[in-house]
């Protein structure tokens, strides 16, 4: 009688749910007040008022902002947070580019390519992010001294401070030039739409790329010389110790971009290979029957299909390639870990706050990250007709 | 079970806390001292693997109080962030590690600086083929800087001061400024002066790299413990002084055995002859002789490590005594 109850698995599944929330809870408990006690102990002061004290410290990349040394620890955070969005991004769309094209090279019949696709994929995958970074830095460092940069048509140049080329300076009209170019983009676009439902209609076809790659490129041109040239060139000049003027792409960025994006492509190009494999053999062959060029089965056919597969593993890609970001630190890539979770942390000592924002702000980023992600993977479904 | 490991984990960490950090390094049966990754002179492990440097001596010292033996420390590698998290959180029993004795620090940060064992200023080190000898022709220079240390807001404020620009180049130790410094990647590296003597003797040619005279900050140098452990506190600083005080009355590691039949009463205080000064700090008596006759006086642990006859070279200068026109000064060992 007395083992009734805990025979009883409704009985004991909520005995054992309420028991594993209740030492949570206790943990949790137990966690917030040691913290609390011994954050008060050692007269350490707690409060986010530290934020609006400034920086004192300065922070050379930062693309978006101006920054100085006397702006406030807020400012250090919102340059981290773009500095990690802006590798993240650009991470994120060459991973994609890179990953899809050696998926598809590591299905080639050509023996040779897929080879050289699977000893890439094989050697990124397994060896560690971490020392990919540091290798990348280490050979961009071993670039020629500044001094010694060489040019290209006095334009280009190439050291281990960085790339440096040319900036282009908006001068008075330059923005109709640039709405020109937003206007040629719209364009386009309904254009293609209304090539797809004519194509869908009467089967004629149309030649969208080239037509829409003439408007956007001509279009702004024609406007761009009727405005009298309203958009320069500043070309980087050697003087004193660096260069002065121009835009620069740094070894930090590069490191990190490089390796970020060859490591995540890997993965990409493995879940790209499965989702191809996904799709049945049968489609390749009737489509093939059907007449249709090589190229467009890839397209038309095979892709659609397999994206169905790809796109949940390719946002968790995505997510993985953010956070990654955060390994900034080890080349001294100024992002949203080194720049707020490092520096700032420990100026102020305010540990426990800025690794809370810190870590709200990878949650914040993710979560966009998947909601936008899941939105394309429903849009992208097999839709019952 | 895990999750009940980590309350208990917790709960230990919140008594272990309370219990005075003396009774838990003299029950453990060694020191924990927190150092540098790796900064010649100061603390590196040498060939054998044994740590050496000004900054070890002060470790060695304090186990050599407590314990009479100065080889009963373990050493923690800490990085300019991690020093001050590993501190607080009882991880090491003290903080050796040439870190600048500021106020936040003092206060805010919940620690004590015992004394100061070197008195340092921030100074920059550039290719002597650059040409400059004054850091305020640095405009536009790259700058090789460690975070997390007071040097990076000194920097910020003398470029600020004298209207100049730089970039900054945050990097996280030594060893990797040292890459980035060699490797043309940076034009300067600023730290505290001692710091550029270090890197200097490391460069391929030391001569093809220089030291510019400008020193823009205090950096008073000093070993620190936790705050609120007053007895501990107290027997870190009485080690330093002890070193200290030690030079003053000519009591060195070779003569310590024979000033135990000194005339001069502060030496026979001192080497635990006369008074119970040892038993105030719950120490022995012979603490400051267990010091001096392993570690070796203030002197002696400065030329062995840093100084004149070795590769880093430096002067005594500020870090001179007292008597001969510096500014170290210990309290009275009485």
């Amino acid at each position: 009688m007395q083992n009734n109850l805990f025979q009883d698995q409704k009985f004991r599944g909520i005995l054992y749910q309420t028991l594993v929330v209740g030492f949570f809870a206790l943990g949790l408990y137990f966690v917030i007040n040691t913290t609390a006690y011994n954050l008060e102990k050692r007269n350490i002061a707690t409060g986010f008022g530290f934020l609006n004290n400034p920086a004192g410290f300065d922070i050379s990349f930062s693309p978006f902002l101006d920054f100085k040394s006397t702006d406030t620890h807020l400012k250090v955070y919102f340059v981290g947070v773009l500095n990690t969005l802006l590798v993240s991004f650009c991470g994120c769309i060459a991973a994609t580019i890179l990953g899809f094209i050696v998926g598809i090279i590591r299905l080639s019949s050509n023996w040779l390519l897929s080879r050289i696709a699977y000893i890439y994929v094989e050697f990124t995958r397994n060896t560690p992010l971490l020392l990919q970074i540091i290798l990348w830095y280490a050979i961009l460092i071993q670039l020629p001294r500044i001094k010694q940069a060489p040019q290209i048509w006095e334009t280009f140049y190439i050291s281990n401070r960085g790339l440096f080329g040319p900036k282009p300076i908006f001068l008075d009209g330059s923005n109709i030039v640039i709405l020109s170019l937003v206007l040629g983009f719209i364009i386009s676009f309904f254009i293609a739409r209304w090539a797809k439902k004519r194509q869908d209609t009467t089967g004629q076809q149309f030649p969208t790329f080239t037509t829409n790659l003439s408007i956007i490129v001509f279009l702004p041109l024609v406007v761009f010389f009727i405005m009298g040239s309203p958009i320069t060139l500043e070309y980087p000049v050697l003087k004193g110790f660096n260069f002065k003027g121009g835009a620069v792409i740094r070894p930090e960025f590069i490191a990190m971009f490089l390796a970020l994006s060859i490591y995540t492509a890997a993965f990409i190009s493995e879940t790209v290979r499965s989702g191809i494999l996904s799709v049945t053999k049968g489609q390749r062959e009737a489509s093939g029957a059907l007449g249709l060029k090589k190229n467009w089965i890839m397209r038309l056919i095979i892709i659609p299909q397999a994206l169905r597969v790809i796109v949940p593993p390719l946002t968790s890609q995505y997510l993985n390639l953010t956070k990654n970001s955060s390994l900034g630190i080890a080349v001294g890539y100024a992002d949203l870990v080194h720049g707020f979770g490092g520096i700032s942390l420990n100026q102020t000592g305010q540990a426990i706050e800025c690794m809370a924002i810190t870590m709200a702000t990878y949650l914040l980023i993710s979560l966009t990250i998947s909601f936008f992600m899941n939105i394309y993977n429903r849009s992208i479904q097999f839709k019952e007709k | 079970m895990k999750k009940l490991l980590s309350i208990f984990a917790v709960l230990a960490f919140a008594f272990s806390a309370n219990a005075g950090t003396l009774d838990d390094v003299k029950n453990r049966g060694f020191l924990k001292c927190g150092v540098t990754t790796g900064l010649i002179g100061f603390a590196a492990p040498d060939d054998a693997g044994n740590w050496a440097g000004f900054d070890v001596d002060v470790c060695r010292a304090v186990a050599a109080a407590i314990f009479g033996d100065s080889s009963k420390v373990e050493f923690t590698t800490t990085t300019g962030k991690s020093r001050f998290p590993t501190l607080a959180s009882g991880e090491i029993d003290m903080l050796a590690r040439n870190t600048t004795w500021t106020l936040s620090r003092d206060v805010n940060l919940g620690f004590e600086f015992v004394g100061v064992n070197y008195y340092d200023g921030q100074g920059f080190m550039i290719p002597s083929a650059l040409g400059v000898d004054d850091a305020t022709g640095l405009d536009g220079a790259t700058v090789c800087i460690q975070t997390g240390t007071t040097t990076e807001l000194n920097l910020a404020d003398f470029f600020r001061a004298n209207g100049i620009g730089y970039e900054a180049l945050p990097i996280e130790t030594n060893d990797e400024a040292r890459e980035n410094l060699f490797a043309g990647r940076c034009d300067v590296y600023t730290t505290d002066a001692s710091g550029l003597s270090a890197t200097r003797a490391q460069a391929d040619d030391p001569d093809k790299w220089v030291v510019l005279p400008n020193i823009i900050s205090k950096e008073p140098l000093g070993p620190l413990v936790r705050h609120g452990d007053h007895q501990w506190g107290d027997v870190v600083r009485w080690s330093l002084n002890t070193m200290i005080i030690a030079e003053e009355l000519g009591v060195s590691s070779s003569n310590v055995d024979d000033s135990k039949g000194s005339n001069v009463p502060e030496v026979l205080r001192l080497l635990g002859v006369e008074g119970g000064y040892g038993e105030m700090l719950e120490l022995s008596n012979d603490f400051a002789y267990n010091i001096i006759k392993q570690v070796g006086n203030y002197s002696e642990s400065f030329d062995r490590n840093i100084g004149p006859d070795t590769p880093l070279g430096i002067g005594r200068n500020l870090n001179a005594l007292w008597t001969d026109g510096g500014i170290l000064y210990a309290p009275p060992f009485r």
